[in-house]
């Protein structure tokens, strides 16, 4: 199995350096996702007002979303505006930023969703048994809301962790990179290790992703019912 | 902004917008093909196949395009299997794609009516019959948004493709700037590119939105 990789993914702390990289783009998403749930949220709550300039802007703001690839988002954040302003940025935290700004669209579309998808008649059969507006909103709207939001958003944290991969491309040091340092390093020794390295940050990617996955689709297929 | 920068550099873009087009459109119809391969062995239930594609789906849906791609492009011809970065391109694009099409295609057939079935078999349609005058027509209402959704999803992981050295859009800025250190050009040409790419498919996919759900049944 030499030639194929696994000897020098077990040499020295190879392997505890991938870890190390996968942990570096898995900080990243996790961070950028906690600012996207709390500023998505507020987000898709402007979102239900029926205001045309809230409307006009927000719109623009979830096309640019759906239609630049995130990639662009990161060139620009990370060469455009670095070049423009003449700050300096750290790549992490460029990520962060494009991540987050990506995120906020998403959670605070699925919000949006989520919150005009709950029927009239429970508002007013809700005013009907004599609940107060705040009472509505606790006891009705939020608990359905969070039913149908939660495996939604769970789902893109999986989708965030995905696409904190392209990091890569802007020169943060993630599991992808210390993949290739160390294929170049052992070059010499194991010219074929190239296939059982990536293979296992393939495996890692799918361990990372994977669990949360089957836990978005349980909690769905749970509260559906 | 420099005019004359972004007349030299036109020619370049246009040929890796050309590039991307065809390399992404080529990865989403296969995606497609695959979708629907996968969704029927899911649909029917047949069996070995249907595991297999079960695998499949979870493998894809859960792992980064970048990721496959360098285990297609550079981990492969390691053990002997090597192929053209256009083909792994595709390949790559076209794997990642049929997993989510898979899924989106299945969601659509399972949230056609079981009485639908019923009431086509009792009038004496074959099961093939079924499948394609009562089932799939609704089945593509109720999944034309996931499936837009998709479509301008993978024209968007093409940007990934700079990574195995293709020449496409991203590559192309990318280079640029590198080269010249045109920043605020090569960006701007960058985006205006790919919202030529992609700005006609979201319109044309709401468009057909819009068209399709006033054919929905029921409420």
């Amino acid at each position: 199995m030499q030639a194929l990789g696994i000897e020098v993914l077990l040499k020295g702390s190879n392997f505890l350096r991938l870890l190390g990289g996968l942990w570096v783009a898995l900080k990243i998403s996790l961070i950028a996702v906690l600012f996207s749930i709390v500023l998505g949220i507020l987000f898709g709550i402007v979102m239900t007002y029926k205001n045309p300039l809230v409307k006009i802007i927000s719109r623009i703001y979830l096309e640019i979303v759906r239609i630049m690839p995130q990639m662009v988002l990161l060139f620009i954040v990370f060469f455009g505006t670095t070049r423009m302003f003449g700050w300096n940025l750290d790549a992490e935290l460029a990520a962060i930023i494009v991540f987050t700004f990506w995120g906020t669209a998403e959670m605070g579309d699925l919000v949006r969703g989520a919150v005009s998808n709950i029927p009239k008649h429970q508002y007013e059969s809700s005013y009907a048994l004599g609940l107060s507006k705040a009472q509505t909103y606790y006891h009705i709207v939020i608990p359905q809301t969070l039913r149908r939001l939660i495996p939604l958003s769970i789902n893109l944290v999986t989708r965030m962790i995905k696409t904190t991969s392209l990091v890569m491309m802007i020169g943060v040091v993630e599991a992808l990179k210390v993949t290739q340092q160390i294929i170049e390093a052992n070059r010499m020794v194991a010219p074929n290790a190239a296939f059982g390295l990536y293979l296992t940050v393939f495996i890692l990617y799918f361990l990372a992703c994977w669990p949360i996955s089957l836990l978005a689709t349980y909690l769905e297929k749970k509260w559906s019912a | 902004m420099n005019w004359s920068v972004i007349e030299r550099y036109l020619p370049l873009y246009e040929k890796a917008t050309l590039l991307t087009l065809k390399i992404g459109w080529l990865g989403v119809f296969l995606s497609i093909a695959l979708g629907l391969l996968v969704a029927m062995i899911v649909h029917y239930r047949v069996p070995v196949l249907r595991q297999i594609a079960k695998v499949y789906v979870e493998i894809f849906r859960n792992t980064p395009l970048l990721i496959q791609l360098f285990f297609i492009y550079f981990g492969l011809p390691k053990v002997g299997i090597s192929f053209s970065p256009e083909v792994c391109g595709v390949m790559g694009l076209g794997l990642l794609g049929g997993s989510y099409m898979a899924e989106t295609f299945r969601s659509g057939i399972e949230a056609v009516d079981e009485i639908q079935y019923e009431t086509a078999l009792s009038l004496g349609m074959s099961k093939a019959q079924v499948m394609f005058h009562v089932v799939l027509p609704q089945a593509v209402t109720y999944s034309t948004p996931a499936f837009v959704a998709n479509i301008i999803f993978l024209l968007k992981e093409t940007s990934v493709f700079s990574a195995i050295s293709l020449m496409d859009l991203m590559f192309t800025a990318k280079d640029l700037i590198g080269l010249y250190y045109k920043t605020a050009e090569c960006l701007t040409m960058l985006v205006v590119f790919y919202l030529l790419i992609l700005l006609p498919v979201s319109i044309i996919g709401s468009i057909v939105e819009r068209r399709l759900s006033y054919a929905s049944f029921g409420d």
